[in-house]
């Protein structure tokens, strides 16, 4: 399991405005392009100086592919960088804090603790 | 010496901006009066008559990433680039230039380390809302050279409060000891209870009123010992899952001293968050 690496592809799509139209229109695609091509490079260095070992797990991947937000909230990934990205890819569908709201209404059964985010 | 002036501690909505210079259907019935308490919380700034700020805030994932994460870092650079296009996104917020005060930064850096904080350093910093946001609140013709000081105040493992406190205290005799004759204004912002990505987000006040109003006692009146005896890592989850940034007013309480009354507080409760504004004149007043 892997935190880091999920808040990594978070954080990744959403400071870029092509990713983050091409994660919301193909979910699936972006999130395995994401994993072979992105995952592993170490974003302070020179392109060639990549890792090797990152890779999500089937429960992770299929969250992300899903759009599976109170998945991700469950795994533990940064509630602040799944919410900025959700908010930029579907508050456009919803009415002014409609989808602010209904990702709280999503995630009413979460009990304190929340799971840990801790990386 | 510099003169320590102002020691202001606020929160920072994103929101502001956009509330404040939105008009007709767009304009929120909650923009006037807002409007009114940030110019009033202003003055409060202008009248101390400041010549540079020490900012303290914290990136929210824009800059600073979870492979190289500092826990307390300041920015010593002659400029800062500002905000970023998910805040544009989001918020609306506008992309800002701000000078740098670079020898206060190198002093602070060099003091800091002697004072046993380890310190990081960045010479190219893009500041994000958590500085910006005071600066359009409290200084909007951002006509003042700043340092940044970041704090980690979002990805565990977190310094624990007691060091906020402590950092702050440090910044305030190191601001006082500048050999310089400038006149300093050390500002900070962070959150009371906060929900950001959780099931208590967005609610019609902030997550946990009771905290709040704690909150805001412990800060108006340097209730540094209370607030100690009974915040922590731990506890901070319970108002919220992002009211760790709480710890940003404790430094700021570190800077104005245990005891020391705020000579201006102001709230506002807004869906979402309270807002909470505090200042404090060192010398008893602005002179």
């Amino acid at each position: 399991m892997s935190k880091y690496l999920l808040n990594k592809f978070l954080f990744t799509v959403d400071r870029d405005p092509e990713l983050v139209e091409r994660y919301r229109e193909e979910p699936r695609a972006t999130v395995e392009w994401w994993e072979s091509e992105y995952a592993n490079r170490i974003l302070g260095c020179h392109s060639g100086e990549s890792s090797t070992w990152l890779r999500f797990d089937d429960t992770e991947r299929e969250a992300l592919a899903a759009h599976d937000y109170p998945k991700l909230f469950e795994l533990g990934a940064h509630p602040f960088l799944t919410l900025t990205l959700f908010i930029a890819m579907f508050e456009r569908d919803h009415p002014p804090l409609g989808f602010q709201t209904e990702y709280a209404r999503r995630l009413a059964h979460a009990r304190l603790p929340y799971p840990d985010i801790a990386t | 010496m510099a003169e320590l002036v102002a020691v202001i501690a606020s929160t920072h909505h994103p929101f502001y901006y956009r509330a404040s210079t939105s008009t007709g259907e767009d304009r929120p019935p909650f923009a006037d009066e807002w409007v009114r308490k940030v110019e009033a919380f202003r003055e409060t700034l202008t009248r101390a008559r400041p010549d540079v700020l020490v900012m303290v805030g914290s990136d929210h994932f824009h800059q600073l990433w979870l492979d190289n994460l500092p826990q307390f870092l300041v920015g010593k650079a002659p400029f800062y680039d500002a905000n970023f296009y998910n805040e544009e996104r989001e918020f609306g917020l506008p992309r800002m230039l701000i000078k740098g005060q670079e020898d206060l930064s190198a002093y602070i850096l060099r003091e800091g380390l002697d004072a046993g904080f380890d310190l990081a350093f960045s010479n190219e910093l893009r500041i994000d809302h958590s500085i910006t946001c005071p600066i359009i609140t409290l200084r909007p013709q951002n006509d003042l050279p700043i340092v940044p000081v970041y704090t980690n105040i979002f990805a565990p493992p977190l310094p624990r409060p007691q060091r906020f406190v402590q950092l702050g205290r440090t910044i305030r005799q190191l601001v006082e000891s500048w050999p310089s004759d400038r006149r300093v204004a050390v500002i900070g912002t962070g959150h009371l209870s906060l929900e950001l990505g959780g099931p208590r987000q967005f609610g019609p006040h902030g997550p946990d009123p009771e905290f709040d109003r704690k909150a805001v006692e412990w800060i108006s009146t340097g209730d540094i010992e209370g607030c100690l005896s009974e915040v922590t890592l731990d506890s901070l989850h319970l108002p919220g899952n992002a009211t760790h940034g709480f710890m940003d007013f404790m430094l700021m309480m570190g800077v104005a001293g245990e005891g020391r009354k705020a000579d201006y507080v102001d709230t506002y409760d807004l869906f979402h968050t309270m807002e909470a504004y505090f200042t404090w004149y060192p010398d008893g007043g602005a002179s």
